[in-house]
């Protein structure tokens, strides 16, 4: 049988060995997703890219494109899935796009769009988190991490580093760093280490940055995110991991 | 200070509580204690919300702090943008900002003046100007404004949205957005937005001519009531130009007595907490500030349009100055003490503005494209400037890291607190003192808070849907009467 899959109705051809996301996305057909960058290996943990893989849930970014798939997924149940993730991700943190310095260049933001999320649905947990400003030209803002471990990833297998990692579980997850203190200032993170590129949020920021980038000249004023794609792209045209 | 601000004794009192104020910015609401002679005891407006802006922008960084403050407010956002720009270019070590930034920050900030003194002349105070106090509440609003004088309604609203185009151009939207950046601006005006704004100027500034014309009018009709409504006498409090020209982003501070002597002048307003100091009071959110050498009782002072047009020598726009002249005539030059004369300021304000506009988009370093200085971090950052409503102090430090660890805002409307206390103080005795109340007189006490343009919370305003309800009470808070103002502008009794 031939390397094809149909994603809402439109046949896609895919290379074996491709995910389904893979094929997506060297198709140009726009599946949400936040923990997914394909310069990285998968990591399936935001669940917004859930497709439904003849009538199965399964996650596009994990799931091998098979010949003959029939994959749903720009449909109302799971755009509404979608929605739902987005706004618990919103309300776990501390979200304030209104001043957030990576409003309009920011794919969480950019996929509530375009799940049309309109209210936070549920209660804001409104955690106490701190900044930690100890470095001299990064800044992480817990407040808005997501724990898509991008930067875990990029850390651990482009810089060679280390610098980021997880503890906790379920709820309690949350990003640590791996210094003797716990804190940013004493890693040997240069801002230009990948794992400062490719934060999908506002949590990495550099310095001094701010609003330099004007409105309307921002990412994601240019067109939604199905049309522009992820700002964290490693490289223009990256469609796959390697 | 008047005796009204606490009655001697609540013995027997009814409690009449205006709540909301209705066509001010946010919620405030006014507390009156009558006798059974109907005699007014006791007078006070209250501000019922609380924000804590201060708190919760402590540990942020301090380049967010522009984006963040404004939010204070959906009127008047540019001014907090400014003022907390103002303050992060000190942080940054910059003293000067390039030609080009400091003409697009002034644009912007004209932009806004415009657009918000346009808000409050036309929507929010011209339907007591036009029809009186006293005239039928369901009629007294801006749609009759705009039914009855269309000519007038639309220019309201063309200055309005006038005002926010300059302000979209530069910041890349009308609310909200962002252009301020430590040391400069984010984005140079594009030829498109500068030909676009040009074009419609000098009607503008024709309109804006116009609506002077019109306050005038209404005031010098009735001269005597406008020269007693609310009347106190007090000091003023505006920011000043090195040459004595009405200024209202950078300058030194200018502070008069009631008879407009001078208690300081061009000081610069990194001291102002050396000058004014704030008075906490028991039954307000809200604090009370005063000039030092002053004192408490006789320090508290008057910002926005009053005292900016009293204060200053002249202003540098031709037609304006003009207007200046005239008004300064009401009280044969001296101070200008008539509340309601703050409407006529205010739209000679909005005349310059628009004036300013022209000069500003005529002048070729407005166009430039050398944005950003740098210079030398420091650790403490002040910045002030003329919001619409009046003289905003902004005021931040922060630590080795660059999160603020301290933030103190004195904003306008909090300046004119005392005045607009006495002020109803003043209606209360005039008007309502020994007399049966009814909606028009309650009125009078709004009249009179509005003419400060109060933003009471620094909030966007749902204009028309602002029910109102008044309620008295005696002293066990068993409910005598009430007065209630749906949506609709339907009045019920209770
Ligand atoms: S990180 Fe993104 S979603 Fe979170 S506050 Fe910033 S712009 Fe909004």
């Amino acid at each position: 049988m031939e390397n094809i899959i149909t994603i809402d109705e439109q046949m896609i051809p895919f290379k074996t060995g491709q995910t389904i996301m893979d094929a997506a996305m060297e198709a140009g057909v726009y599946i949400p997703h936040l923990c997914h960058n394909p310069e990285f290996e998968p990591h399936g943990s935001c669940r917004v890219c859930v497709v439904k893989v003849n009538g199965r849930m399964m996650s596009s970014c994990t799931t091998k494109a098979t010949a003959g798939q029939k994959i749903e997924n720009n449909t109302p149940e799971l755009q509404e899935n979608r929605r739902c993730l987005t706004q618990m991700l919103f309300v776990e943190g501390n979200h304030v796009c209104p001043g957030c310095e990576k409003s309009g260049n920011c794919q969480l933001q950019a996929v509530a769009y375009y799940t049309e999320m309109l209210s936070p649905r549920f209660q804001h947990f409104y955690p106490y988190r701190e900044l930690d400003p100890t470095h001299p030209d990064v800044i992480i803002d817990f407040n808005r991490c997501i724990l898509c471990e991008l930067c875990v990833r990029a850390s651990r297998d482009i810089d060679q580093k280390n610098i980021f990692a997880m503890s906790g579980r379920g709820i309690k997850a949350h990003l640590i760093i791996n210094s003797p203190t716990g804190k940013l200032g004493d890693t040997d993170l240069n801002v230009n280490d990948k794992a400062v590129q490719v934060c999908p949020v506002g949590a990495i920021i550099k310095r001094k940055q701010g609003y330099m980038n004007p409105i309307g000249e921002r990412f994601y004023d240019q067109a939604p995110i199905d049309e522009m794609g992820d700002i964290a792209e490693p490289h223009a045209g990256a469609k796959h991991h390697d | 200070m008047s005796a009204l601000e606490t009655a001697v004794s609540k013995d027997g009192l009814k409690r009449v509580v205006i709540e909301p104020v209705t066509r001010v910015e946010g919620h405030g609401k006014v507390t009156l204690l009558v006798d059974e002679q109907h005699q007014i005891q006791q007078a006070r407006l209250h501000i019922v919300e609380f924000r804590g802006f201060e708190k919760f922008i402590q540990g942020r960084p301090y380049w967010e702090i522009p984006v963040l403050v404004q939010r204070l407010c959906g009127i008047c956002p540019v001014s907090h943008h400014l003022a907390a720009a103002k303050a992060v270019d000190q942080i940054v070590g910059v003293k000067q900002l390039t030609a080009t930034s400091n003409n697009l920050r002034r644009l912007m900030h004209f932009g806004q003046t415009l657009q918000s003194h346009a808000v409050h002349f036309f929507h929010l105070a011209s339907p007591d100007l036009l029809f009186g106090f006293n005239d039928d509440v369901s009629h007294r609003h801006i749609l009759s404004v705009i039914a009855e004088h269309p000519e007038i309604g639309m220019q309201g609203i063309q200055l309005r949205k006038y005002g926010q185009e300059v302000i979209k151009a530069i910041a890349g939207k009308r609310v909200h957005g962002n252009a301020a950046v430590p040391g400069g601006m984010n984005k140079a005006l594009s030829k498109e937005d500068h030909a676009f704004l040009l074009k419609d100027i000098d009607q503008i500034i024709a309109w804006s001519q116009g609506a002077v014309d019109l306050i005038k009018k209404v005031h010098l009709n009735n001269r005597q009531f406008h020269y007693d409504f609310a009347r106190i006498e007090t000091n003023m409090l505006s920011m000043i130009r090195e040459d004595g020209a009405l200024e209202l982003y950078h300058g030194g501070l200018r502070a008069r007595k009631p008879n407009g002597e001078t208690i300081f002048d061009h000081l610069d307003y990194c001291n102002y907490f050396n000058v004014i100091h704030e008075e906490v009071r028991p039954w307000s959110y809200m604090k009370f500030p005063f000039i030092v050498s002053e004192g408490t009782e006789k320090g508290w002072y008057r910002v926005g349009p009053l005292a900016r047009v009293n204060n200053c020598d002249f202003i540098s726009t031709p037609k304006a100055e003009q207007e200046r002249q005239i008004f300064k005539e009401l009280e044969q030059g001296k101070p200008v003490q008539s509340s309601l004369a703050y409407h006529w300021a205010r739209m000679i304000e909005a005349l310059h503005s628009a004036e300013s506009i022209k000069e500003l988009l005529l002048d070729e370093r407005t166009m430039g494209n050398d944005l950003v200085t740098t210079g030398e971090k420091q650790f403490e950052g002040i910045g002030v400037i003329e919001a619409p409503r009046g003289t905003l102090f902004h005021h931040y430090q922060i630590d080795d890291n660059d999160l603020i660890t301290k933030a103190n805002l004195i904003v306008s409307t909090t300046n004119n607190n005392q005045a607009m206390n006495e002020s109803i103080r003043q209606v209360a005795n005039q008007y309502l003192s020994g007399r049966e109340l009814t909606e028009g007189l309650l009125n009078h006490i709004e009249v009179a808070i509005r003419a400060y343009d109060p933003c009471l919370s620094c909030a966007t305003h749902a204009l028309g849907k602002m029910p109102l309800l008044v309620e008295i009470v005696d002293e066990q808070g068993e409910q005598l009467d009430s007065l209630y103002k749906n949506s609709q502008g339907d009045i019920s009794r209770a």
